[in-house]
Parts: C-alpha cells; structure tokens; sequence
C-alpha cells in the first residue's frame, strides 16, 4: 500500500501527476511539466516535497563511534552544524545506501537515508550500533522540503532572518523560524543548483510550502515533481542508489572516493574496499552524438565489445542534450573515447564526457 | 479534459487519423501528449518503410518515457513530417497539427472509433 507524505493532499491542489515511488504517491510533475519544471530550478526557483526520505537520529555518548564504524566517511573532528555525505556498506562492500549526516551535537546526529532503503538501512545500523549509541526511526514525524535554485536566498530571506540562513554549502541551522515554523534548513540539494533543503515537523508541512510558494511568485518559483528532480540530479552526474550504485557496485566503482575515507580504522567494507583494489569499472559520463535517447540498461559498446552498461540516462532539458551515465571497464573509461549504446536494437553513436554534465555559475 | 475533435476518427491507443482520397494522415491525440508529457526525441520512419495495422511504426520520447505508436492502417508510407524531427515539442503544443505520417496504397484498417467512443477510452483511462 503506497503512502502519502504530509503534502500529498496539496500535490492534489497544485495539480501534480501523481504516481507510486519507493512507497510512496508523490506528484512526477504538476501542470508545468517536468522541461519548464527544470529550467525553473536551473534559473530561478523551484520547490519539491522530499518528506519521503527517510530521517534517523542518532544519541548516545558512542554515537560518533556507531557512525564512524557504519559509515564510509569520517565524522571525527567535525564541527557542530555541518554535513557531510557517505555510504553504508556491506561486508562485501557494496553499497547498501547512500546517505548525508548532520552533526547538532558531539552525541547528537541527524541521518538522511533515501525513502527506498529506509527500512533496510534502519535494520543493518541498528544491528551493527556499538553499546551506548541510540538510533530513532524519525522520519514519519518529517516534512522535507528542497528549495533549489538561484533565487532561493531570496525567497527564503523573506520568510525568516536572513543571517540564521547557513551561508555554506553542506551546512545547516537548526530552529531558523520561517514564516512562525520551527525548521532545520541545510545549505544541501540533489539539483546541482544553490539552494537549501527544510525540515520541519509533518504537521506543519503544509503551512510551509503555502509560505514558500506565496514568498516565491514574484520570482519564479513553481512546484516540481520527481521527474524534474531527477533530470536535474542527472544533469549535475549525481548519483541515484538503485541505479549507480546498489549492493553489487562499491562506492569506488561510483567514483565516490571523496565519501570513502579507506585511512580511518574499522569501518564495515573497509577490508573489502582494499582487498579489491583498484576498480576493475569505474562509472563515466555519455553524451549521444547521434539522434536519439540513451536510458537505463542499456549495453555501451567499442566494435563489437560491449564495454558496460548505462545506469541512468534521459533528455538533459537545460543542456538541450541526451546524457547518459554508464558502469564501464576501466581501461575504456578515458575522456573522449567514441562508444555506441544499443538502443531498443538501434546503435547510437555518443562520448565519454567529463562530468558534471552540467555546473552552475 | 483533452480536446477530441469531432472530424477525426482514432485508436484505442490514442492516435488520430483522417482520411483523403485514400491517403491517410496519422497522428498523436491530445490525450496522448499530455499522458506523455513533454516530448523531446521522435523516431520517424522513411518514406516507403511499409506499416501494419496495430504493430508499431515509430516512436516518441518523453524526458521520462519511451512510447510506442502504432498504425491503424496497413500501407506505405508516403510522406513524414520532417518538421517532428528538430521540434518534437509541435506535437505537445498543436497535436492535431504536427501530423507524423501519411499512408497510401491502404490494404487494411483497424475498426477505427469515432469522437464519442474515443472520448470513453479517455474516461476510462483518466
């Protein structure tokens, strides 16, 4: 039986195209569609209900140790307000989730897990948890909201004192009061945009998004659905867990090395991660050259050797250009080299690119 | 509610189709680009590929989604809509305009429904 999020009646309202994603009824796009949706993030504004990720909060005087073990980053000497992303792994190291930590106190941490994993994540942690560390399933008493683009200081300036506002990027305040809501806002964001991401108590969702929506129309601001947060997030070669990485990929492979920290002790997969070694493929950015849009699954060819497989790929709507991600052998990866992606039985020509596909200003 | 023109007939799987001294014009219903959403790639066939009836001839790309389209006729192919290739947005903004195909030497054709039936399939799929 899929969910919905506190917002789901308002989605109702704004006119969004509902449908069931990792348990839940969110909108994929309103009336605007997902190309207008884009290009409002990537030049002025937009608004996405995120209340589906999953939210654990983690207590206790060995909290930071729990972390450090669970985790593929190291949260040692990191200052209070901070965030910092990293990956759950499996013995084997693989990656059972990736996931963005925030620090409120030395015994106090916020873990944000995507919606698909939650229960999973919140069984593997809470067996793997040292003695004197607490972990709270906190995510149904949530309401996220992502307020992504380059008028989003703007917008939120006008709702709450703009120097509570954190003023960098993977940093966040706790208690900002915007328009009279207690919410945790996170300079962070899944667009490759500037922008912010609130939390606040499901109750008052609702009252949140009408403040920002209100706050925004003069700029541009307009809701967004799944679809644009995925073009987006795609645009800006972020990676997705189910399709750049799962279980059977490490985080090396995802060309995450700035999340893993193979120098700190302990962790679950560190063993693993370094009796591999060198990844044997590694994930690469893809451009079409010919006509046509490269998706998911599809087998990346040189000749007649198939090189890898796509992970993600649509219609980039800013760069007016069909991208594509692709897990491909190592020794293929270089910048430039010309493959072919077998689309539905029809070769279209494309080539490694560096990514980010897309950077903003 | 989408727009269904009285003078067209369609499919079940939402295209149009009009019919002059034997030729065929086929197209994709309102209903159908904005189930689709915004469209960005089409897949035209060439000028003599033979059609038939209920398999799939083309298809179109949504940022999203990839969606076949079928022929309701059997034929060949004597005209495309080259215009689709560089702008396959005219089919969201003039559905009934941004024709795909022409067919010609027409053997065979599915029962096709007119406006009042094909707005039920609509209803029904809504």
């Amino acid at each position: 039986m899929d969910r919905k999020t506190p917002l789901y009646d308002i989605h109702i309202a704004e006119g969004g195209k509902i449908v069931p994603f990792a348990g839940y009824l969110l909108p994929v796009h309103y009336e605007t569609g997902i190309i207008a949706e884009h290009e409002a993030v990537r030049t002025a504004a937009g608004m996405f209900d995120v209340s589906h990720m999953g939210e654990f909060l983690l207590t206790g005087p060995t909290a930071l140790d729990s972390l450090n073990h669970l985790v593929t980053n190291d949260y040692s000497a990191m200052p209070v307000g901070r965030a910092r992303y990293g990956v759950l792994c499996t013995e084997d190291g693989g990656c059972i989730d990736d996931l963005i930590v925030y620090k409120f106190a030395d015994d106090e941490w916020l873990m944000v897990v995507n919606a698909s994993n939650r229960l999973k994540d919140f069984a593997h942690i809470s067996e793997n948890l040292l003695a004197g560390t607490h972990c709270e399933d906190v995510s149904d008493s949530i309401a996220q909201i992502a307020l992504q683009g380059p008028c989003s200081r703007d917008v939120l300036a006008k709702l709450c004192d703009a120097d509570r506002l954190p003023a960098a990027y993977y940093t966040c305040t706790r208690h900002v009061d915007v328009a009279g809501i207690d919410a945790l806002v996170s300079q962070t964001g899944y667009t490759g945009e500037f922008g912010y991401e609130l939390y606040v108590a499901a109750d008052t969702g609702a009252e949140l998004w009408w403040a920002l929506r209100e706050a925004g129309r003069s700029c541009g601001l307009i809701p967004c659905g799944l679809g644009a947060r995925d073009t987006l997030r795609l645009e800006a070669s972020m990676p997705l867990y189910g399709h750049e990485m799962d279980e059977t990929i490490s985080p090396l492979e995802c060309g995450l090395d700035f999340g893993v920290r193979l120098d700190k002790d302990g962790f679950i997969g560190r063993d693993a991660l370094i009796a591999a070694g060198k990844p044997a493929r590694c994930r690469v950015g893809l451009e079409a050259a010919g006509r046509g849009i490269i998706r998911e699954h599809q087998d990346v060819y040189i000749g007649d050797e198939r090189i890898g497989h796509t992970t993600s790929g649509t219609f980039a709507p800013h760069l007016r250009k069909a991208i594509a991600m692709a897990l491909v052998g190592y020794g293929h990866a270089t910048i430039g080299t010309e493959v072919e992606v077998d689309v539905r039985g029809r070769r279209i020509a494309a080539v490694i690119v560096p990514m980010p596909f897309y950077k903003h200003a | 509610m989408s727009t269904i023109p009285e003078n067209l007939r369609y499919t079940a799987s939402h295209e149009w189709v009009s019919e002059e001294d034997g030729i065929f014009t086929i197209g994709l219903t309102d209903f159908a680009q904005n189930s689709l959403g915004d469209l960005v790639f089409v897949n035209l066939p060439q000028v003599g590929d033979e059609v038939v009836a209920g398999e799939s001839f083309s298809d179109v790309e949504s940022v999203k989604a990839v969606s076949d389209i079928f022929s309701p006729v059997s034929g060949t192919i004597i005209e495309v809509n080259e215009e689709l290739a560089d702008a396959p947005e005219l089919i969201n903004e003039d559905p009934y305009g941004a024709w795909l195909v022409r067919v010609g030497g027409v053997t065979e054709s599915e029962d096709l429904l007119g406006a009042e039936a094909y707005a039920e399939v609509c209803e029904s799929e809504e």
